[in-house]
């Protein structure tokens, strides 16, 4: 009996290890452990056993019933898991193809800009003012020292709705608005980013709608070092830390001293190319000192208050950071064009 | 302006300062050069030579066979194709292995079977532009006077080694439109004296009030009126050195008087005119306004229609020319002409403005008067203009001048306190330095303490406040050695407004949702002006559009927002999304600004998504785009403000398009794009919206707050509803809601039905409905209960029955 046992596991064993798929290894559990099993067949035969025999004879046949059973399950799991790989190879794909398109859109260039700007100088303690792009003559242009006749008129040829409304020339307005709902108080940091209009044929340089952002600073202090220092912060930041700024003496009859300010050349580094014309400079924004006629215009004493206004084009500054060639890309809206502008910089 | 750097030298010493160091100094102070032309850049190799022989070409009717003397011992044989080339004359060789502008170089050649050593040269193959060019010579070589020296430098003698500083003149620097201008600024810049030119004039023994009375009716536009009168003179070609000069200032020489007028108008600032004496007409100058309707033939023969806002130089009777703008025909000097009556006068430049730009004639005179000339000069340069004639049309200069002169000249006298100009431009200058300044611009300075007194001279009429003193002093000090600093005072918060953060979030939102924003024009034609406006209201039409496309401020994006779709989808790019916000214009009636309203407009069209190689594929539909603006109110907390009502709208699809109410109030529409105009736009299915983004955003949004996560298990009944093909889903979902009442949580609409297993005229629609209550688990009764109300109002109110 015992060596009936014996061959029982040994035989058991071998198939267990022969077998190949988990129904076959559930054929052999059934086979050799089950109720009707050869071991469950040797224990019913037991009786005939002396009482000596017996606890040795079941102690022997529980061990081999265990010993199969540990083996069993060993195999079961490495069965399974041959199982799961297989599944898993059969499921596999190709990484390579592309996946599903996500739609995105994004920023128009020039908002791209704008909002870069205002960011910048919101960092500073600026607020963003706006305006209508209609104006009264009185605030496009009386109200920033430029009465009727004014020889400066010419600089920017408007397009006018009635003789005293226009499309506005510059977004110098909103400046001439806020100081006067601001009546006479400082301080005053705002910039002012909106849409003007000029009579201009649109070809590669010129469009007779464009953007304008220009910006004031009013207050009891503020000097014309003031306006150096935070136009050289706005052209690192923009631009470039390693960017040198020059002021240059200018004339606008809003402002007084009036200032362009150039930026050293991005593309060459101040060397001389085509963009800057072979001078290492870039022309990026005018500025200056508000004119004392502007702020008493606006309520303001001019012998109590200073202040100083600049502004720009964002196309110019586009076409420069971006090396866009035509201004009519803005508002051509081809696809093309604008997708280009989506990834951060 | 143009100035030549070997003319600048007449008047202020340049030694050391090449002129492109002059370029970068002036550039730096205050007046930008906007360039720097080496006029003889890229030539060399041409000499004065003598056409000793000059004869018939064998070979070809067209050509001159010339033997010229290049001062190189024998001459050489040039052929020549030049109509005006003779024997005799003086002309400019370019010899063998000479360069011209272009890198045309030249060699020794063979032209119909005749040698050829050189090419004797036109002024414009000398690189000089034809319009400057004497008309005499315009067809052909130029010809020196007859002292040329055979064999020296010919660009030499017609003043070609220069260089010429183009000068952007700002408005308020009109006294750099003349040389004398320049080197005071020059000067100022280095530091350095100014020499006047001279007048050494030496007046016969006759009286120009002899010759001329001078009567002025119109002493507010013209204040001053001088007449000079030179006889005897001789026209000729003005000296060579005063042509080039011309030349080289843009300005093409005539003869000796005109030329003469035109070098003083450079040299003072001050435009002159000379007329013939002997074609006045009469012994009388009466300056006056003209009559509306007086007819007047300028000197380029056309004929003005004139109107009082004009002022007019007349003989007494006729205009004889147009103020400060242009002589006439009538009393044009010419070839003939013995005497000349030289006028110096101010004319203001709002009446010269008014009639340059009324008549299209802007010139180098008017532009003068129109920005402002220098009071105290108009004699000046008067009395050296007539000295120049005596000396280069031998002419004799009759003794003084027939005037009117109601002109009250005062310099204006500022006094600024030195802290001023220190606390505005930010620095710590003495008061020494700022005299220093002053005295370098020769003006008048006296100093008392810290108190500055300036008189500017009257050349600078642009000096009148405080501020232009700092200015002056800031820009002479050199900008770059402004400190940098930044401003000090009290904080102020910056922040974008609530309006302008939550128009970037809109912005941000459409970009996600895969739109890319667009930016047109806000003007626009008459017939698109009113397509999909929001509300009807009158054209606003700009004066003087300059095209009819450009007319009109638009009363809504979405015409040029499908501009741009037909031009994406004419470039292969027919499935696209964009958006675009801006104003719109809405007329408030005349003499009034309008009202500016903020829109956002949207269109999709083509395939909304795909994904080839998966074989997905999914067009545009209304229920695309709608759900877009859904996200985009629920993005802004309005989702329960917004309802969407079946709408007929202009251009739009009449079965496929809603009206947007917010709050009740018709704030825009969206819809498919009618198929005429799909089809007219060569588009394919296209979905549009448009609303008033300063509706939506000035509309209150509910503040945050938290709401507990549900704890209890919610239940679900499913229902399909049979209905009237007409019932919209919109009054069911309101039925069902208000029926539900707080237990319902959720209405979700699961299917739709319309097929042809459904009774004629009807069709079913099913929803989930989820109870729900947040205390507790609801039982199976409380909620059959409900959902038995639910039923019952929709069978009462809409004639909806459950799907058998």
């Amino acid at each position: 009996m015992q060596e009936r046992l014996k061959e029982l596991q040994q035989e058991a064993i071998q198939k267990i290890e022969q077998s190949s798929s988990l129904k076959e290894l559930n054929d052999i559990r059934v086979a050799y452990l089950g109720k009707k099993g050869p071991i469950t067949e040797v224990l019913r035969g037991m009786g005939k056993l002396s009482a000596e025999e017996r606890p040795i004879m079941g102690a022997l046949a529980n061990e081999v019933r265990e010993a199969i059973a540990t083996i069993l399950e060993a195999k079961q799991k490495d069965l399974e898991e041959a199982a799961v790989l297989e599944k898993l190879a059969s499921e596999s794909i190709d990484v390579t193809l592309p996946g599903r398109p996500v739609k995105v859109g994004n920023h128009h260039p020039l908002t791209r800009i704008i909002e870069e700007i205002e960011d910048l100088f919101i960092g500073m303690g600026y607020q963003v003012a706006e305006g209508p792009e209609v104006e009264q003559d009185y605030y496009n242009f009386e109200a920033l020292n430029l009465p009727k006749g004014h020889p400066a008129r010419d600089m920017q040829d408007s397009f006018y709705i009635k003789d005293e409304i226009l499309l506005r020339t510059h977004t110098s307005p909103v400046q001439a608005r806020t100081m006067e709902k601001n009546q006479g108080k400082g301080p005053i940091k705002i910039i002012c980013p909106g849409k003007v209009y000029r009579r201009d044929n649109d070809d590669a340089t010129h469009s007779h709608q464009f953007m304008q952002i220009e910006g004031l600073v009013v207050g009891e202090n503020i000097r014309m070092s003031d306006l150096k220092g935070t136009l050289e912060v706005f052209a690192k930041k923009m631009f470039g830390e390693d960017r040198e700024i020059r002021l240059r003496p200018s004339f606008f009859p809003f402002t007084e001293p009036s200032v362009e300010m150039d930026i050293s050349c991005m593309i060459c580094g101040g060397h001389g190319c085509n963009v800057c014309k072979k001078t290492g400079w870039i022309e990026i924004l005018g500025a200056g000192m508000v004119h004392p006629n502007v702020l008493e215009m606006a309520g303001y004493d001019s012998k109590k208050y200073t202040g100083f206004a600049f502004g720009m084009g964002p196309e110019r500054i586009a076409m420069l950071k971006y090396g866009v060639d035509d201004i009519r890309h803005f508002y051509t809206n081809d696809v093309r064009f604008i997708k280009q502008f989506a990834k951060h910089e | 302006m143009f100035v030549s750097y070997k003319w600048l030298q007449d008047y202020v010493d340049l030694s050391g300062v090449s002129a492109d160091e002059l370029a970068e100094k002036i550039t730096k102070s205050g007046i930008e050069v906007e360039g720097v032309e080496v006029l003889n850049e890229g030539i060399t190799g041409v000499v004065v030579g003598h056409v000793v022989e000059r004869v018939q070409h064998p070979n070809a009717d067209k050509l001159s066979k010339c033997q010229v003397d290049i001062g190189q011992g024998e001459p050489v044989q040039i052929i020549c194709g030049a109509p005006n080339v003779a024997q005799g004359q003086k002309v400019a060789v370019a010899t063998v292995g000479a360069v011209l502008p272009g890198n045309f170089k030249i060699k020794r050649a063979k032209l119909r079977g005749e040698e050829s050593n050189g090419m004797i040269c036109s002024l414009t193959e000398l690189g000089m532009e034809a319009k400057i060019v004497p008309k005499e010579y315009s067809e052909g070589i130029f010809v020196f006077p007859q002292d040329a020296e055979v064999g020296t430098d010919a660009l030499s003698l017609l003043n070609r080694d220069d260089e010429v500083l183009e000068l952007g003149l700002t408005p308020n620097r009109a006294d750099c439109l003349s040389m004398l201008g320049v080197a005071y600024e020059v000067a100022a810049i280095l530091g350095r004296e100014v020499k006047l030119p001279e007048s050494d004039l030496q007046p016969v023994n006759e009286k120009a009030t002899d010759y001329i009375t001078v009567k002025v009716d119109a002493n507010e536009d013209n204040p001053l009126y001088a007449a000079k009168v030179i006889k005897n003179v001789k026209i000729g070609p003005a000296p060579l050195w005063m042509q080039t000069r011309l030349m080289s200032a843009g300005i093409r020489p005539h003869n000796n008087v005109v030329d003469i007028t035109n070098y003083i108008l450079l040299e003072y600032g001050q435009p002159l005119h000379a007329f013939d004496y002997d074609r006045l007409g009469s012994k009388e100058i009466l300056v006056r306004r003209a009559q509306d309707g007086e007819k007047f033939v300028t000197l380029d023969d056309a004929e003005r229609t004139l109107t009082f806002d004009h002022l007019v130089i007349t003989n007494g009777t006729e205009p004889v020319a147009l103020a400060g703008v242009m002589g006439g025909a009538n009393s044009e000097v010419s070839s003939d002409t013995t005497t000349v009556l030289l006028e110096a006068a101010y004319f203001t430049g709002g009446t010269v403005r008014k009639a340059s730009k009324d008549h299209g004639l802007r010139s180098e005179a008017s532009a003068r008067f129109e920005k402002g000339v220098d009071p105290n000069r108009v004699r000046a340069a008067g009395e050296r203009a007539a000295y120049l004639m005596a000396k280069y049309a031998g002419g004799e200069v009759l003794e003084g001048a027939s005037e009117v002169d109601t002109l009250t000249v005062e310099p204006a006298v500022v006094s600024i306190n030195l802290e001023k100009i220190n606390s505005v431009i930010g620095t710590n200058l003495t008061v020494q330095d700022v005299e220093a300044i002053f005295e370098r611009l020769q003006f008048a300075v006296n100093v008392e303490g810290n108190v500055i007194t300036v008189t500017a001279p009257t050349r600078r009429g642009d000096i009148k406040i405080e501020e232009d003193l700092i200015e002056e002093v800031a820009r002479l000090y050199g900008y770059d050695n402004i400190p940098k600093t930044l401003p000090i005072g009290s904080a102020t918060p910056g922040k974008l407004s609530d309006y302008q953060e939550k128009r970037r979030i809109v912005r941000q939102y459409l970009e996600g949702a895969g739109l890319y924003q667009a930016v047109t024009y806000s003007l626009t034609s008459e017939e698109k002006a009113a397509q999909f406006a929001l509300e009807k209201r009158d054209f606003i039409r700009l004066a003087m559009p300059m095209s009819e496309d450009r007319s009109i401020l638009r009363l809504s994006i979405m015409p040029q927002l499908l501009e741009v779709l037909k031009y994406n989808s004419a470039r292969q790019n027919d499935s696209l999304a964009v958006y675009e916000t801006g104003a719109v214009f809405l007329a408030n009636g005349n003499e009034v600004l309008p009202e500016e309203q903020e829109h956002l407009a949207g269109a999709i069209t083509g395939l909304w998504h795909s994904h080839s190689w998966q074989g997905e594929k999914k067009a545009v539909d209304f229920y695309v785009l709608k759900g877009i603006l859904e996200g985009l109110f629920a993005k802004l907390g309005l989702t329960d403000s917004v309802t969407y009502v079946q709408a007929k709208v202009d251009n739009m699809h009449p079965g496929r398009t809603a009206e947007i109410h917010l709050n009740g109030e018709r704030i825009g529409f969206v819809g498919q794009v009618h198929p005429t105009m799909q089809k007219e736009l060569d588009l394919k299915d296209t979905y549009v919206f448009e609303l008033s983004l300063k509706a939506v955003l000035e509309a209150a949004t509910a503040s945050l707050r938290y709401e507990a996560i549900p704890r209890f298990p919610s239940i679900t009944r499913d229902i399909a509803l049979v209905v009237d093909k007409e019932t919209v889903s919109g009054v069911l979902r309101d039925i069902i809601q208000t029926a539900g009442g707080k237990l319902l949580k959720e209405v979700i609409v699961f299917d739709l039905y319309e097929g042809e297993r459904m009774e004629e005229g009807k069709k079913s629609i099913a929803y989930s409905l989820k109870y729900m209550d947040p205390e507790r688990t609801l039982t199976d009764e409380e909620v059959t209960k409900v959902h038995t109300q639910v039923l019952e109002a929709l069978k009462e109110k809409a004639g909806a029955v459950l799907r058998g």
